[in-house]
């Protein structure tokens, strides 16, 4: 097990997602040096945009399946979904760098992000938000210290195997806090923001969700995975483990109904228009589609397990960017479309956690090759 | 309440524009060149460069064309959205009333901007390390662009030559607010900012409907504050009570894995 190569295969569409990659760092410096004006359609009319509404919100999101899982595998102990339990959790991680970085470019006086940790604005839902991911990406780095350490730095693999019992209750604790915060971010917005968003059960509804897209996130991942690095997951434990996440959607589908219902706004449903189509749109691709799916025959095959990802991870980005684009729009009026250089560091980013997930997935014992490296 | 406030009359307003003028001078702000829009406004709105703008309207009064002017800035509320908002303090509330911002506490986030139910904040979109921009109620605690600390009146309603502001404590000036709409019938009975976002500093009464200017109707009159509170507060609950249940959750399961392995080897002991 001594000299290990590092490897990483140059394929086609990896060379892409370099290209993309670079790209998006280029703007990223221009954009550090010049300002958000230069490189951003965001105005006073839209202080946010693409990037806090994709590359945050929806980031932090979909990176719910590393403590969907860790829940699921590490507190709950269900050992039948250990194989997914470690891939998941490299996914969440590079997500959670990606959106500090998304963050980072997206704050106006980058120089003085590290305020809040001393300036404490504690009223504030963004300070919650902002130390609870600041913390749960530590967090995390630790835990993937535990992997990284069977190969490098091995000195540091006991005592960190040691805190590991703290670090997943706090890597549990501390999304189900700003996962649901950001939710919360919103509820502020009360009056701005559509009657069909809008809610004090905001932070409730941005757990819940962030919870079941795990699952979804899962499937996708390990199907992609599989395809690229030659590692499957049997269909069954993906169908249990999105049938956990399905349960979740109805009771997720009942709250959302019983609460537009109690706020006198189930009429703005079916009212017609740009806001209740893309809410029927998020709900019935996002929500509706997928419980049908998990509940039905559907769901025994790849097809249908990959469907289902797809669709629930569909339904979450239309859900955040309803919130902070569709759900908005008559309160804050027209006048913003993401500019070209929006859209590339925000595909940029994505392409770069791609890339990083394949070096990693490549080079550490993550999708449970753990035998295979031994006995080589 | 103690704490200082002005009512703006629009009817006395004649859009002269020499509070927006003196508001630029006595801050420092650099001036634009204009492009009138909306009849004579400029610029269109409150900016990074403009603290206050006087929104310049042509509409209908008893069926005459009229021409009525508002003066917009931050209303600096009792208990503002923003200061709620903002999660480095970089705006802050002062016991006088203003509402304050010190920029080098600002991260640059906007949500203040977002929070804001009267769409105040505005941004320097143009600099390379841009901050908030809007009304300081011409207090600030450096001194240099300080009145209202030094127990002058804000440049702008010094500057008012018709009298169309009144400064002062906020229990007289409202009164005397409801005192003119009683006494005049020409007023519509509503004083914007009483109970706007659970009340502001400044006070507006007017002859003609407040949306005529943009004034932003239907504001819930519970302050903004309160409502992110009603989530925040249980975020020690949740620390408590979830942290306490994941770590029986993680003992009891672990042990539960345990026993049943070593249940297990018995039976394979046994048989």
């Amino acid at each position: 097990m001594a000299a290990q190569k590092w490897s990483f295969k140059i394929t086609a569409v990896r060379k892409v997602l370099i290209a993309l990659a670079a790209l998006a760092a280029a703007i990223a410096v221009y954009r550090l040096a010049t300002g958000l004006g230069t490189t951003t359609n965001l105005n006073d009319r839209w202080p946010w945009g693409l990037w806090i509404g994709f590359d945050v919100l929806t980031g932090v999101a979909l990176a719910g399946g590393g403590y969907s899982t860790a829940l699921l595998v590490h507190i709950l102990h269900y050992n039948k979904f250990n194989v997914i339990a470690r891939s998941a959790m490299l996914t969440s991680l590079l997500g959670y760098l990606l959106v500090m970085v998304g963050l980072f470019l997206d704050i106006g006086r980058w120089f003085n992000f590290w305020r809040p940790f001393v300036s404490w604005g504690y009223h504030s839902v963004l300070f919650e938000v902002f130390w609870c991911i600041s913390l749960y990406t530590l967090v995390q780095v630790i835990e993937f210290g535990e992997i990284a350490t069977e190969r490098v730095a091995k000195s540091w693999h006991k005592p960190l195997k040691k805190i590991m019992p703290v670090m997943l209750i706090l890597g549990v604790l501390l999304p189900t806090l700003h996962q649901s915060s950001l939710g919360g971010l919103y509820v502020i917005e009360v009056g701005k923001l559509h009657p069909l968003w809008w809610s004090p059960l905001l932070p409730l509804f941005f757990l819940m969700s962030s919870f079941f897209v795990g699952p979804a996130m899962v499937t996708i991942e390990t199907t992609l995975a599989g395809r690229a690095l030659g590692h499957r997951v049997e269909d069954n434990i993906l169908r249990s483990l999105i049938r956990i996440a399905g349960v979740l959607m109805v009771i997720y589908l009942a709250l959302k109904i019983i609460d537009l219902v109690n706020r006198d706004a189930f009429g703005y449903v079916f009212a017609g228009g740009l806001e209740s189509n893309m809410f029927l749109l998020e709900m019935i691709v996002g929500v509706i589609i997928p419980i049908i799916i998990c509940f039905t025959p559907w769901s025994a095959g790849r097809s249908g397990l990959v469907t289902f990802g797809v669709l629930t991870a569909a339904g979450l980005v239309i859900n955040r960017m309803n919130v902070v684009i569709t759900g908005m729009y008559q309160a804050l009026g027209p006048g913003y479309f993401p500019s070209w250089m929006e859209w590339a560091v925000t595909i940029g980013l994505v392409s770069g956690g791609v890339l990083v997930y394949l070096f990693i997935a490549e080079n550490f014992n993550i999708l449970g090759r753990h035998e295979e490296q031994e006995t080589a | 309440m103690l704490t200082l406030s002005v009512l703006v009359d629009l009817t006395r307003c004649t859009g002269c524009k020499a509070c927006q003028t003196a508001c630029k001078q006595w801050n420092d702000l650099p001036a634009g060149i204009p492009e009138f829009d909306n009849n004579l406004t400029f610029p269109s709105k409150t900016d990074g460069n403009t603290y206050t703008v006087v929104q310049h309207r042509v509409t209908k009064k008893d069926g005459q064309d009229v021409m009525r002017f508002a003066k917009m800035q931050c209303l600096h509320c009792l208990e503002p959205a923003c200061v709620s908002a903002c999660f480095a303090k970089a705006l802050q509330k002062t016991a006088e009333g203003p509402v304050v911002y010190y920029p080098h506490l600002c991260v640059g986030c906007r949500y203040c901007m977002l929070a804001c139910p009267f769409n105040v904040p505005k941004y320097e979109w143009d600099e390379v390390f841009p901050l908030i921009s809007k009304c300081q109620y011409c207090f600030d605690p450096n001194g240099r662009y300080d009145r209202v600390g030094r127990g002058q009146k804000p440049a702008c309603v010094d500057s008012c030559p018709n009298d169309t502001m009144i400064f002062g404590n906020r229990d007289e000036i409202l009164k005397e607010a409801w005192n003119r709409i009683n006494g005049d019938p020409k007023y519509v009975k509503h004083v914007y900012g009483e109970k706007e976002a659970g009340g502001t500093n400044w006070l507006y009464i007017s002859d003609v409907p407040f949306e005529t200017f943009g004034f932003r109707t239907g504001v819930t009159e519970r302050p903004l504050p309160e409502y992110t509170h009603d989530y925040l507060k249980w975020t020690p609950t949740v620390i408590a009570a979830w942290g306490g249940l994941l770590t029986l959750m993680y003992l009891y399961t672990k042990r539960r894995g345990e026993v049943g392995k070593e249940q297990g080897q018995d039976k394979n002991i046994s048989a």
